[in-house]
């Protein structure tokens, strides 16, 4: 089996929750969806305070190139714009909803039929796809649309299609994959339409033999679409590392996939794709894992958008008294939230519980240069080094040692055997490294 | 010919065809210097903190010395004193500054601002406020992992081990500013020495509304405004539900201190206040007047 080149670990795997069906989250007393849910300019309320707000109905747009639509998730009266705390402790700016009723917006096909046929253009799939805001939803974030756009001169010729969910606990991709697996298909099409490609790749972990069995059934009538099962190998999930597992192609640094021909979309988005295109239906749910080894059921939930993350581990059994932990995400890319009303957002694809005995990072030593970090780093750099020269703020040489093409993956944190923080310096370097960039660039 | 001849001739020859290379080369290649930069560097005191703006002591020496006049340039660790020996050398007139100093604006102790998480990351401030809002309530407070301190190449801040936020060693302080550049909360700023060291200022910088803030810290600044109405003289803007003391304007007549409800504006190295009636008009007149002149100092005494 296949798998990326250069790097990588293989921390225990604790996927849970993989046999638990997909159950849906009842609505909240109030909602609140934050206006930056995405990469980029953050969303412009088109609603105001008091309005009588339909589910699925716009409720702000996207502010600018690189930005999305949201729309609201909930039926009821917009109790006010204002700032929240949102997971990280800062004030972020949101739109709170009274929810009242479920009425959905006329058009929205709420029915479970599956719908193969689609006689839209490319650019009008794109189109479809900006209206309902779909954002990348393995995290990331990064509008949709815009990936489906290459700048001109560069043409993809092939979709590669993230279903590896290497993150150790998260298994919302996993049962999407197995319950949506037609509509998944579809999906793939569509967007293999949008973009003019002749093959797309369905990448899968090796860990998930249901979802690799389902989905190479359904893709039998379409030979150009393939599904490949790959090694278990943490980030496979990364764009750079699917698309050198997959095809063997390497982005150069600074580089973006559609560079070499590649164009990578998560699993969730796809689904998200079908539902924009083919029902209408803009992206206010999402599944979530909520799991943890201490929680009493950890569940796979399809929840609302701005439903409070609270509610989400109230479902999965109420939080455990050991629980020390709650993060948002997986547990070597999650962020651990400051607040847990927080709301759920376009990104938060799992919901982690982390019990007192495993939350509190061990002593940390001095570096001895073991290189350990360098043989785990699947970007071929030099953790130990750029985070040394990030903790003295050396930022010319945090440049030229390619700082910028970290992927915050956190293998070179999770290897290192002093347990020195190496990615909590590096993102620092990275922030400073990309203003210095971007200032000169802007002069 | 003697052996030990022919070697002091040929040596000799080379030695000093090469020193007339030397001579003729370091005389085309000269380079004009002007020889006040040397002059003005010695009277620096340097420490080349960057204060000034600019890289070094002999960085700030050559933009002196290359500038028609000395308006707006500064030495914050040599104070006027200094400037006026630079003005001295350069036949300019140096501008009188206030002497400054730094000022830690959060007042968030571990008694008046509830810790809600605890931050496990790389002990840093920098790492920590890129992370999240901070282990309290308040995301504009201070993260208490002394960045500042760090960056004082003074030694003048230190992190008071019972309130957990770093506080300012006058004395040591030149302000030189690297620790408003080290905060990632912007919480210190380089404010007017003031008359005797007496500062007043609003120890806060919370914009979040007042109920917020109030439950994040005790002693927040709430954006309530008492102070503006109060302050006869414009000093105080309000701005984003938090309330701004223009140093400048600042008179010292002490009424916001009184007149805010959260305890958030501070005065410092003021003697006790007498019991009510006739205390707020002129702070001790008769000693301001000995103290080298200053802006603020002035004012008061002037009315």
């Amino acid at each position: 089996m296949r798998t990326f080149r250069m790097g990588g670990i293989h921390p225990p795997e604790c996927k849970l929750g993989a046999g638990k069906p997909i159950s849906v989250m009842p609505l909240p007393k109030q909602g609140c969806v934050l206006l930056s849910q995405h990469i980029g300019a953050p969303a412009q309320p088109v609603v105001e305070r008091g309005a009588m707000v339909k589910t699925g109905q716009l409720l702000a747009k996207a502010g600018g190139f690189v930005s999305a639509n949201i729309h609201s998730p909930f039926t009821g009266k917009v109790a006010k714009i204002a700032d929240v705390v949102d997971a990280s402790g800062y004030p972020k700016p949101a739109i709170f909803i009274d929810v009242q009723d479920d009425e959905w917006e006329e058009g929205i096909d709420l029915t479970e039929t599956l719908v193969r046929e689609c006689k839209l253009e490319p650019k009008e799939i794109v189109q479809k796809i900006a209206d309902a805001g779909i954002v990348g939803m393995g995290g990331a974030c990064f509008p949709t649309q815009v990936k489906l756009t290459p700048p001109p001169g560069k043409v993809a010729d092939i979709l590669i299609i993230n279903g590896v969910e290497c993150e150790p606990y998260l298994t919302a991709d996993h049962r999407l994959m197995v319950e949506k697996a037609q509509e998944i298909v579809v999906g793939i099409r569509l967007l293999m339409k949008a973009l003019n490609v002749k093959k797309a790749v369905i990448g899968i972990e090796s860990n998930k033999p249901d979802a690799i069995e389902i989905l190479s059934h359904q893709t039998i009538p379409y030979p150009e679409i393939e599904v490949m099962p790959l090694q278990m190998h943490y980030p496979q999930g990364g764009e750079k590392q699917l698309i050198d597992a997959v095809t063997r192609r390497q982005v150069k640094s600074g580089g973006l996939p559609v560079d070499v021909g590649a164009v990578v979309q998560n699993v969730g988005t796809v689904y998200a794709v079908y539902e924009a295109v083919q029902k209408n239906k803009p992206l206010i749910e999402r599944v979530v894992s909520v799991t943890g080894k201490s929680l009493k059921q950890p569940v796979n939930v399809k929840a609302r958008i701005g439903t409070p993350i609270s509610s989400l581990i109230d479902a999965a059994g109420g939080l455990p008294e050991n629980g020390a932990k709650v993060i948002s995400g997986g547990p070597m890319m999650g962020k651990a939230l400051a607040n847990i009303d927080a709301p759920v957002a376009k990104g938060t694809s799992g919901v982690l519980i982390i019990d007192e005995a495993e939350a509190l990072r061990r002593p940390v030593s001095d570096c001895i240069r073991c290189a350990k970090c360098v043989d785990a780093c699947p970007m071929g750099l030099e953790p130990y080094l750029l985070s040394a020269l990030s903790e003295r703020q050396l930022w010319d040489r945090t440049e030229k040692e390619n700082i910028m093409d970290c992927i915050e993956c956190g293998c070179c944190t999770f290897t290192c055997p002093a347990n020195r923080p190496l990615l909590d310096y590096i993102r620092i370097g990275k922030g400073k490294t990309g203003a210095l960039i971007r200032a000169r660039k802007a002069k | 010919m003697n052996p030990i001849l022919i070697a002091l001739i040929v040596l000799g020859g080379i030695g000093l065809l090469l020193a007339l290379v030397l001579f003729f080369t370091a005389k085309s290649f000269k380079v004009e210097e002007d020889p006040r930069i040397g002059q003005v560097q010695e009277v620096l005191p340097g420490a080349n903190c960057g204060g000034c703006g600019y890289p070094g002591c002999r960085g700030f020496a050559e933009t002196c010395v290359k500038s028609e006049s000395l308006e707006g340039l500064l030495c914050p660790v040599g104070g006027n004193e200094v400037m006026k020996k630079v003005g001295d050398i350069l036949g300019m007139a140096a501008a009188d500054a206030a002497p400054k100093v730094a000022v830690v604006r959060c007042q968030g102790s571990c008694e008046h601002r509830p810790k809600l998480t605890q931050f496990d990351g790389a002990r840093t401030c920098a790492v920590a406020a890129a992370l999240y809002g901070g282990e309290t309530g308040c995301s504009y407070g201070c993260l208490g992992m002394g960045d500042c301190v760090e960056a004082c190449t003074f030694g003048a801040l230190s992190v008071n081990p019972e309130t957990g936020l770093p506080e300012v060693d006058e004395e040591k302080c030149t302000s030189c500013g690297a620790c408003v550049k080290a905060c990632p909360k912007g919480l210190i700023e380089l404010r007017n020495k003031g008359p005797k060291s007496r500062r007043i200022y609003v120890s806060c910088r919370n914009k979040d509304k007042g109920p917020a803030a109030k439950k994040a810290c005790e002693v927040a600044c709430i954006g309530c405004g008492k102070c503006q109405k109060v302050c006869t003289f414009d000093a105080i803007t309000m701005e984003a539900n938090l309330a701004y003391i223009d140093h400048n304007k600042c008179r010292m007549c002490r009424k916001c201190v009184e007149e805010c409800p959260q305890g958030s504006i501070i005065e410092l190295n003021f003697p006790p206040r007498k019991p009510k009636a006739e205390t707020p008009a002129t702070p001790a007149t008769p000693e301001t007047t000995a103290t080298p002149a200053s802006p603020v100092a002035e004012a008061p005494t002037a009315e």
